[in-house]
């Protein structure tokens, strides 16, 4: 009775689909009349006549799309309107699933922004890549180094033999604070002498004068804001300045600020090297044993620095070839190359041990938190909202039974997911805004959110486009790809929607890895955090509090110290005042060439030498081990030593008070010293190392003023009062004082800076975490609605189904705490091996983390699991 | 109003759509000009002119109830508009004017 298969085939190909109902409903129904008429056979041979019939251009063509151009938005509104509305009812998802992803997108940015700041470093110079430093190469106790600090007839033997290569060669000596007087003002400045050639170099960007103004030797640049400084408004140009008191120099012109991101950012002004050497003449007498210059150097066009390198690679050592062996025994034996380091590797690779790549590295690390947070916030994105896709269901099935083509719902949710990710970018932009001063303090960096550069807003716009279509493609083609009688069958649940068991493990990998992170980073804060209070609980031998130091910076102050003293004890806020060698958060003088009848005191890696006058322990706050401290009744103390522990221990002597020890460096003749007491170690540099062996001497060789203030006066009452005693005296020097404590405090301002960025990304860290975490707690207390509902009817309690929901997620914890343990106590050991001074790592840390990690677990689950326990049976169960 | 564009066909199937109203659809309208005609008729035919007269606007179409020999399909109902009736009483009154113009032995003859 059926019409034949084939033709109606035949039909329904090249028919258009709009029509094919009514065309076959014609056929079929003429097909039936005809069999009645003459028979089935004739009917099926008419019948193909008729299907042939229809081959025409009219029923072939096929209608054009649905909706083929709108001319109004209304389904576009539509899409948006919904896409509002599912944001407003779902208040906690919207901000989560937001919240997440600009905190993602934000860490991102920052990271960014830093990594950018780290690799353009000095791009400011217009000849970036021909500007090098020169560098000494070589090898000391088994560790390759780098050293900057050269010796003066290298840059001699360069300047008469090598000049070919050079555009210029500038010998510099390191920046160092100055103090720059004008009749009405003196500031203490930053500023690096440098030979004439150095604005040509830099390409500095002349706001006054010229390039020409350094041919002067008694000339000075200064940059804009110093010269704001010292100058307000006036015209600085053709002012005279007196540096250090003993320089004088005019002002030839004012420099445009170098950018934070150069090396030379720091130094605010620049003057004639031979400025300096005119008041230090012993410079041009130094041979290849004193290293104390820098040497830059510009390259000509078309000559490559690695050639250059080679050629220079062996000035030093044929010189010192050619001197006495075994003086220079130790400097051969380093085998120094000299080689030129390119600025573009200055700020990553310049430093002194060759083999140290931690700027580096941090870079590569700051690059890949980044990144990985991004991402975990992108797969948070797609788990929030595929976890949901049980409440999109029924939308996509109606959308599909009324007519949406599968197009129409991919582009539906793709601009979902882009309007989404557009809020989020928003609120990104915020809290980048809002971070970012916070975050140039933690990194000490000063970055800028360069809104003018078209090249960074496109950057932005691929990063929103990429955000998008990593996280809104799985949500956009899984939802889409529902069937519409499936999902408004309702019959299945999510388990039909082919999101079994084995679709989760991915969402149960990703809260291992996840977890995994977060342990490791709350490990790792809390064995930062306890280094750091651990060397600062560290006894430190001398009392910090109210000690004030100031440096001798002009010469005015030689001869007025007793002066001084008596003055300031005089206003009855300083309880003492001594002169000393270096600050006492430093060490600046080292030595070797101690004896103990005939036989050497090795220091291993020198020992300090710190002349220090007679009040000083008085001032500092030292403690006696034994012995007695120097006093100005005995003249004999000037041929007294005081050490410290470890130089007595150095010694190996039960009670070294009283021997007498030679010390004769190479360069000053050998002297007996008497030993006269032990103080205990004081810790002058690094909070985390040994304390280094240390003598104290009587010698008129000092640098600093240190000042301990009477305890019982306030610190702010104190100071204008010594300013103005040392106003009196000194008037040539600004009063520039620094605090000890502050001082001592920055000792652990590296360390301090590790443990916050630890903590901020712990935080972070947990907070996506448990983002991810909320997902999948959702999800699978959706997919087991059921399940809960007849296992209350058969009598489960809450706590049970409190239990069954968790268990999952805390196992998962589990697994993740067993993979971060090794990672964190890898990472964590080597990291301590950097101190020798150092805490353990002990088990309660890991226990502790883990802990507290499996009770947040807990915490966020919970509210899915109890919610879901709580859920009457009655309406979990009724909609079937 | 172009009368020339009104087919010798269309303007059958026109009048048939009117004879038929309102139950007029592709197939009783091709089984009705084959009685009436005697030559086969083909539905593909019916269709593509009640195509082409619904573009003009002589007919509107609708989609009419299913049954059991079309295999459950809906049919397209098709009435005259009152364009389409119009037309096709003009082309009677030409006709018809036509008609009472010839002689009556002429007529006579013919029979």
């Amino acid at each position: 009775m059926k019409p034949p298969f084939l033709a109606d085939c035949l039909l329904n190909w090249f028919c258009a689909p709009h029509l094919r109902e009514e065309v076959l409903g014609d056929l079929h129904e003429r097909y039936a009349l005809r069999v009645a008429q003459v028979g089935e056979a004739k009917a099926r041979r008419r019948y193909w006549r008729e299907v042939l019939a229809y081959v025409r251009p009219s029923i072939i063509r096929r209608q054009s799309s649905v909706y083929p151009n709108p001319t109004n938005t209304t389904m576009l509104r539509n899409y948006l309107k919904i896409a509002f509305r599912n944001l407003a009812r779902n208040k906690a998802y919207s901000f989560i699933n937001i919240g997440g992803l600009a905190i993602g997108m934000a860490v991102a940015m920052l990271n960014g922004l830093w990594v950018w700041d780290e690799l353009s470093f000095n791009t400011y110079h217009k000849n970036y890549d021909r500007i090098a430093q020169v560098r000494e190469l070589g090898r000391q106790d088994g560790k390759r180094y780098s050293n900057a600090t050269l010796p003066y007839p290298l840059a001699t033997e360069l300047k008469a033999n090598y000049s070919d290569y050079f555009k210029h060669i500038l010998i510099a000596r390191e920046a160092e604070d100055y103090i720059l007087a004008t009749d009405e003002i003196k500031i203490s400045q930053k500023g690096q002498f440098i030979e004439s050639g150095v604005p040509d170099m830099l390409s500095l960007h002349m706001l006054k004068g010229s390039w020409a103004g350094l041919n002067d030797p008694h000339s000075i640049l200064l940059s804009a804001s110093t010269a704001k400084a010292i100058f307000g408004t006036t015209d600085p140009l053709n002012k005279l300045v007196k540096i250090n008191g003993n320089m004088d120099a005019k002002v030839t012109g004012v420099y445009e600020d170098l950018p934070h991101n150069t090396e030379f950012h720091e130094v605010n002004f620049f003057a004639p090297f031979d400025l300096w050497t005119s008041v230090n003449p012993w410079v041009k007498e130094q041979q290849w044993n004193n290293w104390f210059l820098s040497i830059y150097v510009q390259l000509q066009p078309q000559t490559d620095i690695n050639q250059v390198s080679i050629a220079i690679k062996d000035i030093e050592l044929n010189n010192l070839k050619k001197l006495d062996k075994a003086r220079v025994k130790d400097q051969l034996a380093s085998h120094p190359q000299i080689s030129l380091l390119p600025m573009s590797r200055w700020h990553l690779y310049g430093n002194f041990y060759v083999d140290d790549l931690g700027p580096v590295q941090m870079v590569w690390l700051i690059g890949l938190i980044g990144a990985f947070v991004l991402l975990l916030a992108c797969i948070n994105f797609m788990n929030l909202s595929t976890a949901r896709s049980a409440k999109r269901a029924k939308e996509v099935g109606i959308r599909k039974a009324v007519g949406s083509l599968r197009t129409q719902l991919v582009s539906q949710f793709f601009s979902e997911s882009f309007l989404i990710i557009t809020i989020a970018f928003i609120v990104t932009l915020l809290l980048v805004n809002v971070a970012l001063p916070w975050f140039n303090d933690i990194a000490a960096k000063q970055l800028v959110f360069p809104t003018t550069s078209l090249y960074f807003w496109l950057v932005i716009l691929g990063f929103i486009l990429l955000t998008g279509f990593l996280a809104g493609s799985y949500p956009a083609l899984y939802l889409s790809s529902f069937q519409p009688i499936k999902v408004l069958k309702g019959t299945s649940g999510l388990g039909a929607l082919g999101t079994g068991r084995l679709a989760s493990m991915p969402r149960k990998v990703l809260v291992v890895v996840q977890f995994t992170v977060s342990v490791t980073l709350i490990i790792s804060t809390l064995i930062v955090y306890r280094q750091i209070q651990y060397a600062k609980n560290r006894p430190i031998g001398y009392s910090r509090e109210g000690l004030l130091m100031i440096k001798e910076q002009t010469a005015d102050f030689k001869g007025k110290i007793e002066l001084l003293r008596y003055e300031l004890k005089k206003t009855g806020y300083v309880d003492e005042v001594a002169e000393s060698r270096s600050a006492v958060t430093n060490i600046t003088m080292w030595n070797g060439g101690f004896s103990r009848k005939g036989t050497d005191i090795a220091c291993p890696n020198g020992c300090g030498t710190l002349p220090v006058s007679t009040e000083y322990g008085k001032t500092v706050g030292w403690q006696f081990a034994a012995g007695r401290d120097f006093t100005r009744a005995f003249a004999s103390d000037s041929a007294g030593f005081i050490v410290n522990e470890s130089f007595a221990k150095l010694m190996r002597l039960q009670n070294p008070v009283g021997e007498t020890i030679t010390w004769g460096p190479e360069w000053r003749k050998p002297k007996a010293y008497t030993i006269l007491g032990v103080v205990k170690d004081m810790v002058a540099l690094s909070p985390y190392e040994p304390t280094i062996p240390t003598v104290f001497f009587l010698e008129n060789a000092y640098d600093w003023i240190n000042i301990r203030l009477n305890p019982n006066v306030s610190v702010a009452e104190a100071l204008p009062n010594l300013e103005a005693v040392f106003k009196k005296l000194v008037p040539s020097a600004p009063f520039d004082y620094k605090f000890a404590d502050q001082e001592y405090a920055r000792k652990f301002a590296k360390e301090e800076r590790i443990s916050d960025l630890a903590f901020v990304f712990t935080i972070l860290a947990i907070f996506i975490s448990c983002l991810g975490l909320f997902g999948l707690a959702s999800f699978m207390a959706e997919q087991r609605t059921k399940e809960i509902g007849i296992r209350k009817v058969l009598g489960a309690s809450v706590l049970d189904m409190w239990g069954l929901l968790s268990k999952d997620f805390v196992l998962l914890v589990i697994i993740a705490f067993a993979i971060a343990s090794p990672i964190a106590y890898y990472a964590l050991d080597t990291w301590l091996q950097n101190f020798t001074y150092r805490t353990e790592l002990s088990w309660w840390i890991f226990a502790a983390s883990g802990a507290s990690a499996l009770a947040i677990t807990l915490l966020t689950i919970s509210f899915q699991s109890i919610k879901a326990a709580l859920l009457n049976p009655v309406t979990s169960l009724r909609s079937e | 109003m172009r009368r020339s564009d009104l087919g010798e066909f269309e303007e059958v199937v026109l009048l048939a759509v009117a004879a038929l109203s309102p139950k007029a659809y592709s197939v009783v309208i091709a089984e009705e000009l084959e009685r009436e005609t005697g030559n086969s008729v083909s539905t593909g035919a019916v269709h593509a002119a009640l195509q082409r007269l619904e573009q003009k606007g002589y007919v509107s179409s609708f989609l009419g109830e299913a049954t059991a020999e079309r295999g459950g399909r809906r049919k397209r109902l098709f009435t005259v508009s009152a364009l389409g009736g119009r037309i096709l009483q003009d082309v009677r009154a030409v006709r018809n004017r036509l008609w009472e113009r010839i002689d009556s032995h002429l007529l006579l003859d013919w029979q």
